[in-house]
């Protein structure tokens, strides 16, 4: 069964954001591994990039897909995580820990009262 | 909707993602591509191959058609054996590529792709239509009585016997399946149904591949899994079929084949027989083989840590990297931990060894033509 974190944020597109101060990290979520498996590349955004939200702005590719992740929220990014660069399978094995990917300086705040809480990211994936 | 083979809720119950492929409902993974590739490489893993096609030829002119039908000579295949063949248009172009097994003198079975079994059998049908000095023989799609799994890996030797015991009854004759050697086929009796064991493979490993009548492959997968899991065995989807193959440099219909490429550009002029006499396809090929084709399929590995390569994307090359080719197939290698492929490029970029760059998503990625296999077995 997926692990669905209840202190965290999660977006329609499968990520989900940890917010502590003005600062978001985000990572993709259990159930967006389980799908992809076996991650072998992740390619992430620049320091200092200014993203929207919804801007595709990393991608993670499986041996048989690469797909695309979004930002869930806007603002720079001051932070990315070279470890995941390094080693794509800590996506796998550690999505909410050691695979996260990049972290913003939030520039919106008020965006993440329109993201889902994990009761409702439960519901989205049908998770039991 | 989608076909199901006679294997289907097997793979629903052993938790397999499904997913479309040629037509049918196949599962993709049952836990991990690269665990499923791994346990093939290292010991054992086991296909539903059942999706494919069955065209089973016989009659005393059923060779004589054949030779005339594909590419590769069938006067070299005695009774037992089997071989790769193309099945080409006039214009030299891949209608499909298969496997050819003489089951008897004159009787013959060929395997061929899902997705052609159509495209085959309507141009197998207008070959008929044009040879009327060539009779006696009978074609039949047998497509929907068989199914097929391939058990593959260096530890299929250690077990395959005790799922399939006995001797031969016919074809080439061996005391026990592990009698067969590389290429060739026989019947043996499964649980009192004869069976056709053949030992030949798409994963560059020992192996066989067992076709059996549609009510009898699950009893073949069960044993074959009660004999092999002590030894490694583990269910195999078409995502790892798919990266074994590659790392191979194996064609697969639809990314290396198609009916507008010929066996010569795809680098598979070894099994195109210009001197057995007239097939369809041979004036082309020869005058293709003689003057050297305009593109060919090469291999290649990426050189640096990068995004594995993905068919569509271009092949660059040249003083100032321009686009010369695109990528037909490519993936992560499991084996080599880099990404690897095949594309197509003009010839003077297709020799082992030439740089080449990946163009991914902007950024040129660099890359080396390699030799096929892409992948060799450690000595």
């Amino acid at each position: 069964m997926s692990n669905i974190p209840a202190d965290l944020k999660y977006a329609k597109s499968h990520e989900w954001v940890r917010v502590q101060g003005d600062l978001a990290t985000v990572g993709i979520s259990d159930h967006a591994q389980h799908e992809l498996t076996d991650v072998v590349f992740v390619e992430l955004p620049a320091k200092g990039r200014q993203v929207k939200a919804g801007d595709a702005c990393a991608v993670v590719e499986s041996v048989k897909t690469a797909s695309d992740v979004y930002s869930p929220v806007s603002g720079e990014v001051v932070e990315t995580n070279g470890a995941v660069v390094a080693n794509p399978a800590l996506v796998n094995s550690a999505p909410y820990g050691e695979g996260w990917f990049f972290r913003v300086r939030l520039s919106n705040p008020g965006e993440l009262a329109g993201l889902l809480d994990a009761p409702a990211y439960k519901a989205l994936i049908g998770a039991a | 909707m989608l076909q199901r083979t006679p294997l289907f809720s097997l793979h629903q119950s052993l938790g397999a993602r499904l997913v479309e492929f040629g037509g049918w409902e196949m599962p993709v993974q049952y836990s991990s591509i690269v665990g499923e590739h791994l346990a093939v490489r290292r010991a054992a893993g086991l296909f539903d191959i059942s999706h494919m096609g069955e065209i089973v030829v016989n009659g005393p002119g059923a060779a004589d058609f054949l030779n005339h039908t594909l590419t590769n000579d069938i006067g070299k295949l005695a009774v037992g054996q089997g071989q790769y063949s193309l099945l080409c248009n006039e214009r030299g172009g891949v209608v499909d590529d298969l496997y050819v097994y003489r089951l008897k003198a004159d009787e013959f079975l060929l395997i061929v792709n899902a997705s052609r079994v159509a495209a085959d059998w309507d141009w197998l049908q207008i070959q008929v239509d044009h040879a009327p000095a060539r009779d006696g023989f009978r074609l039949r799609d047998v497509s929907e009585e068989f199914g097929a799994v391939a058990v593959q890996g260096p530890a299929v030797r250690q077990f395959i016997d005790a799922a399939i015991p006995g001797g031969s009854i016919g074809g080439t004759l061996a005391p026990q399946v592990t009698g067969l050697a590389k290429n060739e086929v026989a019947t043996f009796v499964f649980q009192g149904t004869p069976v056709q064991v053949a030992r030949t493979g798409y994963t560059g490993e020992d192996g066989f591949e067992v076709v059996a009548p549609a009510s009898v492959v699950g009893a073949v997968w069960d044993a074959l899994m009660v004999a092999g899991r002590p030894m490694g065995l583990q269910p195999a989807g078409l995502g790892a079929r798919d990266t074994l193959r590659t790392e191979m440099g194996y064609p697969l219909y639809g990314h290396e084949l198609d009916e507008d490429t010929t066996p010569i550009e795809a680098g598979l002029g070894h099994f195109v027989a210009l001197d057995k006499g007239e097939f369809v396809g041979r004036e082309v090929l020869a005058a293709q083989k003689e003057r050297g084709p305009q593109k060919r399929c090469v291999a290649f590995k990426m050189t640096d840590k990068s995004a594995p390569p993905r068919p569509g994307y271009a092949i660059c090359a040249g003083p100032d990297l321009a686009a010369v080719g695109k990528v037909v197939s490519g993936t992560q290698s499991p084996s080599l931990g880099v990404g690897i492929g095949m594309g197509y490029v003009p010839p003077e970029f297709a020799k082992p060894g030439t740089a080449i760059a990946i163009e991914i998503r902007g950024r040129r990625a660099p890359a080396v033509v390699v030799k096929k296999p892409i992948y060799q077995r450690p000595a």
